[in-house]
């Protein structure tokens, strides 16, 4: 059966998956083609963190909330300067937006950033599709004279794969820039750009740091040039086992001692770079109601996650790596992944979620405060 | 770390009988909590007084004891068997504060029980207004977030009057402290209104007790529901927005799961504070709900209240999201952690997260207005509505209709034919929020008011707005449509329009637009409720429908029975059905069937994804459940589909159902329609020789005259085909009855009017009975304690009889194997019968599941929803009494002689209505039913028993003080061997002068009051009704006289329960007081589980 959502666009829509499986729906934002890797996200609110959210690139987004866009896009909630996401599925978008800080509709921001999109389709059916066949290459074609099925799913199939893929330097910074402390300033922090968002500098500047973003290509002299009290791995999208170059520019930390956190794919690398592999998981965590618990503390926080990858480490012990032993520190009680590293012998944390959260709950928040701890402690 | 091993027995207080704000949704809780203690390996003592509940079942508690809800009962209970913990957080606002005066009065201490779930403080914290602006101010200054109304605290009216220049004027918004479901708050627009409303709830709050508070009308409201750890570890469950904005009760509003228009920023911000305010208040093994105001021009938060306990909103929510919030609960409340805990649905991810919604919920209220045409309909901060229907979708405006449709109430779905009226009247009426303003906007939308007129008129979100055109659009597209394509008719079903309403826009019938819709293949499929949005896989059946693309129903190979239940509850229609519906489940499931639930009212227990091998939470319409039977019909083989257990509603759908082929379990449909129609029915005791009044049916006034005069008055007229008594009167001259038909004009042009004989002092009798085509099971005798002429449901009645003998059972018992055979009754039945004289006449039989199933069951510890399941299916009495589930030998019209008197009786809404200008409604009993639930009171005598049963529903009843009475002139004979009792056990009698003299020639010496017309006395003497205001009355005893003098009645009636003193309508209550008064003098009111009266009574049979 095809359906519809009145108000969005006439134009037809297919999305096709490289397994052959095809949804028609509606066009929803720019008209065209677009590939990418299918995942689902869960998140009920936060759209518009979504999809500016960097680790999103090459992405075709699945919003298994069926309402999107009913707040609109304001010009305060983006974490990015841009949507990064290859392609956006949703069921049902707002015909208008509600809410006073809206700006402009999604379906305008869609059309005015070329992010082509479908509306109208069974998500829960394609979600529940990903979930037992794993993550996979999507087209989704909207337009009004479509190829047949047979040519879609060839150029699907024809599209780059995400395992093995290197994007971080795609979506970081090209120039370095810093954000100031609010308030006085305490510690200087060097933050590695992989794909970084807006509220993760935000959070450190909140605790007196002045966060230098460096490229991702910045080296370890670029770091040490700064004198940092404390240095910083961001999320990014793609593959950590392609993230050599970061992975070595960790190793260098890790051998200064510098206090050193790292978020998602900077925990992949945190990961590689004490020797443990990373892996891609069936179908990946991406949402924000995610349940990790602190090991340390025995408490459960709920996170936000989006990753697709995951480091490979023991749960039952800690490690023993050339820069000391290392524990999992974090772990999601949903599957057991591993959600968190921790040095035991230096100054060195990294967590798989987000703590910056945006969008999703601050209950993570605590770990910029252990970042902070870690640097006065390095000063005392 | 797993559960404490310190406790080893747990009391659960149960939330007594269903009240406006208080309804079916604490059994809900409270029979889930009493499952998971027991499977703890816990002692569970369970106190509730409400025997139409799951939870008093003898087999979910160890010891169930159907007691009144007062300390000072539960406080034997606790004397007796000695818990080690109280759980007071699932039973409500009854439970809660039962629990603190328990704590207050040092029984708790004195026994050595704890509190789990909630501590005291922290339960005061949430409850008490000031300490609660205190913990809203702490959180403030912890995250910087949260704020409450600018408001004052008042305990007398002078300081009611003094708060309002302190708040900037009016309006303002008067919150009585410590009152469930907001009874006696409102909103004041100027003095009178607030001396008014002030005055009541300083009346009401059992601490006198208001809020002042700055108005935040028309902002947008939100609820959050959160639970919370021992290790501190908290899960917002559920995001609730109100449809409605702020100003109208949110047990009144549409709501809609998750929040629809909300930023992420602003709902973490919402999120961030429901956390800090529930450390900030203790709750540390056990949930709440928390309310908030977002101003929509600015998002400044306000934090309105927070309930320390399960509420109605955590039911609402555990069904919306498959987070069974109670249960999590209690095993919180024993030690477990939430990642201790599994989450039910995927079974392989702990409860310690937020579940995620891929769907959307709406919640309609169900009003009951038409039942109390004195009452102001304007929606306030009090909540007036009985029931609600819950509906899911993919998208709101499928939530939506099918919501609509659920609560099965003449114009609740849109209309897009009739002529929608004035768009500036329709604009102007949307803007005070009644029952049914959604259906106003509609019509004004449809009359051409523009988005921003809507908004500007209701302060409705204009997102939600914009749906409500949307529907509209497609209304006008299939209107428009040259013919009914695929295309339109897969949106407009998408969008949630039934068959119905595409029919009426089209000019089609129903079951041809079906026939269209089918043979183009556009059918609805079924989604899963999984918590998760289909992350994880999930292993409960919970479906709702959709027009989607793919469907979730698993194939089967039992056969499966499709149970339909009741629907929202009404008054005449509420959790007595849910209750067989349940039973049938449990006992089906037993005997190797799959069952599978059909209903869509998420107060129940029959919605709880546990309850049955499927549920599918859908509209109990032709439309749905044919749907539903479909695509079990297509997952494996279907044994049938039930419909006498939930009431009217699976009845009415019964012949639509056979005639589509469905197949219909025990009596069958025509069986039904053969009781319900008065001429055939006549025919079948006419065959069995039975007398039933006489009656006649009447289309004009010259035949209702014509009839009425055959018969002879006292005569009792309703309408043709109603439920619950509706409209239904006792006329007693032609003057009246043509007033009558005036009055209900509309009823006569649709359906003719019923004129029965009425039976003045006749005694009713309720029969439930078993009938499996050869053998009778009468399942037991109620003999009502009001006389003939009080609706059923209304009117307290014993079981066993008090004043049969053997020959009226053995006569009762032919009369209804008689009608059960001459009907074809396969199950339940249930008879009205009235004894007047010596002749026993049959009023009504209602071959279903009736009212009383629950109470017969548990006064004679026989499940008779249960049997009747299983002879729908084919078994037999004798089956079932050779299993077990029946007695070996006997029923119910054979208890021993020392078996044990159940009292019922009915609760009566009256406190929470008011009429415009804000007075009480009367509160006299007649045919119309217009209680909202049930007690029971159970004891070795009647009198005890009565006692127990009066102050489960109202209060104790005194045992000294001043009684005044003032009866009727027909009642006053009746009146004077209870008057004397009253004298003799020390009360001092008030009485107006008529009454008074008759006393006084008997011999019982009375003090005139001046009545209320008479107005204040020349030295001062005060009048019956400001005697009651001032508290110096404690008893009362007014009958009404008829339709003089009806006034007086109604101030004196309306006074006792606005200063809650104890009111018998009728002398029968009076007798029965007596003798409740005289059982508690002599002070040996003890308490005894079911489980040991079952005992006792399974003994005395052998």
């Amino acid at each position: 059966m095809t359906t519809s959502t009145r108000g969005a666009s006439k134009v037809p829509a297919v999305l096709v998956l490289e397994d052959g499986r095809t949804f028609r729906g509606r066009a929803y934002g720019a008209v065209g083609v677009t590939f990418g890797e299918a995942v689902f996200n869960t998140g009920m609110s936060g759209y518009q963190e979504t999809l500016t959210d960097p680790s999103y690139h090459r992405q075709v987004v699945v919003m298994t909330a069926p309402h999107v866009g009913n707040t609109g896009v304001n010009d305060e909630d983006p974490e990015s300067g841009r949507i990064w996401v290859a392609g956006y599925v949703v069921r049902d978008p707002a015909r208008i937006p509600s809410n006073w800080r809206s700006r402009r509709s999604l379906d305008e921001e869609l059309v005015a950033q070329g992010v082509v999109g479908i509306s109208g389709i069974d998500t829960r059916a394609l979600t529940r599709h990903l979930r037992e066949s794993g993550a996979m290459r999507v087209g989704i074609f909207s337009g009004n004279s479509l190829p047949d099925e047979g040519t879609m799913l060839a150029e699907v199939r024809q599209a780059p794969e995400m395992q093995g893929a290197d994007l971080a330097a795609e979506v970081a910074t090209k120039e370095a820039y810093v954000v100031p402390a609010i308030g006085a300033k305490k510690f200087t922090v060097a933050a590695i750009d992989l794909g970084i968002k807006g509220m993760t500098p935000h959070r450190m500047a909140e605790r007196g740091i002045e966060v230098h973003v460096l490229p991702a290509t910045a080296t370890a002299e670029d770091i040490y040039a700064l004198d940092p009290d404390g240095v910083f791995f961001s999320n990014g999208p793609g593959d950590p086992a392609t993230a050599d170059h970061p992975v070595s520019v960790m190793r260098t930390v890790l051998e200064r001692k510098t206090p050193l956190f790292g978020i998602c794919f900077g925990n992949q690398i945190l990961g590689r770079a004490l020797g443990f592999g990373t892996y891609k998981l069936k179908y990946g965590h991406r949402g924000i109601n995610q349940p990790v618990q602190d090991r340390t503390t025995g408490k459960v926080e709920v996170t936000a996650h989006n990753h697709g990858f995951a480091v490979d480490a023991p749960l039952d012990a800690a490690t023993d790596t050339p820069y000391g032993r290392v524990e999992v520190s974090h772990v999601c009680l949903n599957d057991n992944v591993v959600e968190g590293l921790q040095l035991l012998d230096q100054p060195a944390f990294s967590v798989q979620y987000h703590p910056e959260a945006a969008a999703g709950p601050h209950d993570a928040a605590y770990l910029f405060d252990r970042f902070v701890k870690l640097m006065e402690g390095q000063r005392a | 770390m797993p559960k404490r091993t310190d406790i080893q027995s747990v009391l659960v207080i149960g939330s007594g009988p269903i009240v406006i704000g208080q309804a079916a949704e604490f059994d809900y809780s409270g029979t889930q909590a009493c499952r998971v203690l027991k499977s703890e390996g816990l002692r569970v003592i369970l106190v509730n007084s409400n025997p139409a509940t799951i939870m008093t079942d003898p087999e979910i508690a160890d010891a169930t004891y159907v007691e009144p809800i007062t300390p000072e009962f539960v406080e034997k209970i606790i004397a007796k068997e000695r818990p080690d913990a109280l759980l007071p957080t699932l039973g409500g606002q009854t439970a809660l504060n039962t629990a603190i005066s328990m704590h207050e009065n040092g029984v708790l201490e004195k026994y050595g029980v704890e509190l789990i779930g909630a501590n005291v403080e922290a339960i005061n914290k949430g409850e008490d207004r000031d300490l609660f602006k205190g913990v809203v101010e702490a959180v403030n200054a912890k995250i910087g977030h949260g704020e409450s109304a600018r408001s004052v605290i008042c305990h007398t009216m002078d300081e009611v009057i003094a708060g309002v220049d302190t708040l900037g004027g009016y309006p303002v918004v008067v919150r009585p402290s410590f009152t469930m479901g907001g009874a006696g708050s409102g909103f004041a627009h100027d003095e009178e209104e607030l001396r008014r409303i002030a005055g009541q709830g300083l009346t009401l709050s059992p601490t006198t007790e208001v809020l002042l508070e700055e108005s935040i009308l028309g902002w947008k409201e939100y609820e959050l529901e959160l639970m919370r750890d021992k290790n501190d570890n908290v899960v917002v469950v559920c995001s609730i927005e109100n449809f409605d904005p702020m100003g109208v009760h949110t047990g009144d509003s549409i709501t809609v799961a998750p929040a629809m228009t909300l930023t992420d920023r602003e709902y973490q911000r919402l999120r961030d504070i429901g956390i800090a305010i529930i450390r900030e208040v203790g709750v540390d093994t056990g949930g709440c709900n928390i309310q908030f105001a977002v101003n929509p021009d600015d998002g400044r938060i306000i934090v309105i209240e927070m309930n320390p306990r399960v509420s109605r909103s955590s039911a609402l929510a555990s069904k919306a999201t498959g987070f069974p919030i109670a249960k999590i609960a209690a095993r919180l409340a024993v030690g477990y952690t939430l990642d201790e805990i599994p989450n039910d649905i995927t079974e392989k991810t702990p409860a310690s997260f937020e579940p995620t919604l891929d769907y959307v919920v709406v919640k309609v209220p169900r009003f009951a207005f038409e039942k109390f045409p004195a009452a102001d309909a304007t929606l306030t901060t009090t909540m007036k509505s009985v029931g609600e229907a819950m509906a899911i979708g993919r998208n709101f405006t499928e939530a939506l209709q099918k919501a609509l449709r659920s609560l099965e109430k003449k114009g609740s779905q849109f209309d897009f034919v009739s002529a929608p009226g004035d768009k500036a009247e329709l604009l102007a009426k949307a803007v005070v929020p009644t029952d049914g303003r959604i259906n106003t906007v509609m019509d004004a939308i449809r009359a051409g008011a523009s988005a921003e007129e809507v908004f500007d008129a209701t302060k409705i979100d204009p997102w939600f707005v914009d749906q409500l055109f949307l529907i509209h659009e497609i209304a006008q597209e299939l209107a428009a449509a040259e013919k009914l394509e695929p295309e339109i008719l897969a949106e407009a079903k998408r969008h949630g329009f039934s068959d119905a309403q595409i029919g009426a826009i089209r000019g089609l019938r129903e079951d041809v637009v079906r026939e269209v819709r089918h043979a183009l293949g556009v059918r609805p499929v079924y989604k899963t409720v999984d918590t998760c949005a289909a992350e994880f896989a999930a292993k409960t059946p919970y479906f709702y429908s959709s027009y989607d693309e793919e469907s979730e129903v698993a194939p089967r190979e039992k056969p499966a029975v499709i149970i339909l239940g009741s629907g929202p509850n009404r008054i005449g229609q509420g959790i007595e059905f849910d209750y067989s519906c349940v039973h049938a489940s449990f006992a089906l499931s037993d005997a190797g069937y799959e069952t599978v639930m059909v209903n869509c009212n998420p107060e129940t227990v029959s919605t709880d994804y546990d309850t049955s091998d499927r549920l599918y939470f859908e509209p109990l319409t032709l439309e749905d459940v044919l749907e539903i039977v479909h695509a079990e019909t297509l997952a494996g083989p279907v044994a049938g589909v039930i419909v006498q257990l939930g009431g009217q509603t699976p009845l009415g759908l019964a012949q639509a159902l056979k005639d589509n082929g469905v197949p219909i379990v025990g009596t069958s449909p025509e069986a039904i329609d053969l009781a319900e129609e008065r001429g055939a029915f006549g025919r079948v005791l006419t065959e069995a020789g039975l007398p039933a009044p006489k009656y006649g049916t009447a289309f004009s006034f010259e035949e209702a005259k014509g009839i009425a005069a055959e018969i002879g008055f006292p005569v009792m007229v309703r309408p043709s085909y109603v439920l619950g008594g509706r409209g239904m009167e006792i006329v007693y001259d032609e003057p009246s009855l043509g007033e009558y038909l005036t009055r209900h004009a509309g009823l006569i042009s649709e359906h003719p009017v019923l004129i029965d004989r009425f039976l003045d002092d006749a005694i009713e009798i309720d029969v439930d009975a078993l009938y499996d085509g050869h053998e009778l099971y009468l399942g037991g005798v109620m003999e009502h304690i009001e006389e003939a002429g009080i609706h059923s449901g209304d009117s307290a009645c014993a079981l066993p009889p008090i004043t049969l003998g053997g020959f009226d059972i053995k006569r009762l018992r032919t009369s209804t194997e008689a009608i059960a055979k001459g009907v074809g009754v396969r199950g339940l039945i249930n008879i009205q019968f009235a004894m007047a004289g010596d002749i026993l006449y049959v009023l009504e039989a209602n071959p279903r599941a009736s009212r009383t199933v629950p109470f017969t069951s548990k006064a004679t510890a026989v499940p008779l929803a249960k049997a009747a399941a299983r002879i729908s299916l084919g078994a037999t009495v004798a089956q079932l009494r050779a299993e077990g589930m029946l007695p070996k030998e006997g029923d119910g019209g054979t208890l021993p002689l020392d078996a044990p008197i159940s009292v019922k009786e009915a609760v009566m809404p009256w406190s929470r209505f008011r009429d415009a200008s804000g007075r009480g409604v009367d509160t006299v009993l007649g045919p119309e039913m217009r209680s909202t639930g049930e007690v029971m009171g159970i004891d070795t005598v009647f009198g005890t028993a009565y006692a127990k049963s009066q102050a489960g529903a109202y209060g104790a009843l005194p045992t000294k003080g001043r009684a005044f009475v003032s009866v009727a002139n027909r009642d006053k004979r009746s009146m004077i061997f209870p008057a004397r009792e009253l004298v003799a056990h020390g009360f001092e009698l008030l009485a107006t002068s008529g009454t008074a003299e008759v006393l006084k020639r008997n011999g019982i010496n009375a003090t005139v009051v001046r009545k209320q017309s008479e107005g204040e006395g020349p030295n001062g003497e005060k009048t019956i009704v400001q005697l009651i205001h001032d508290g110096q009355v404690d008893l009362i005893v007014n009958t009404p006289y008829g339709t003089g003098g009806r006034l007086d009645g109604y101030e004196i009636r309306t006074a006792a329960v606005a200063r809650a003193v104890p009111c018998l309508t009728t002398v029968q209550a009076l007798a029965a007081a007596v003798q409740g008064i005289e059982a508690l003098t002599r002070g040996d009111v003890g308490v005894r589980s079911l489980q040991e009266h079952a005992e006792h009574l399974t003994a005395a049979r052998q």
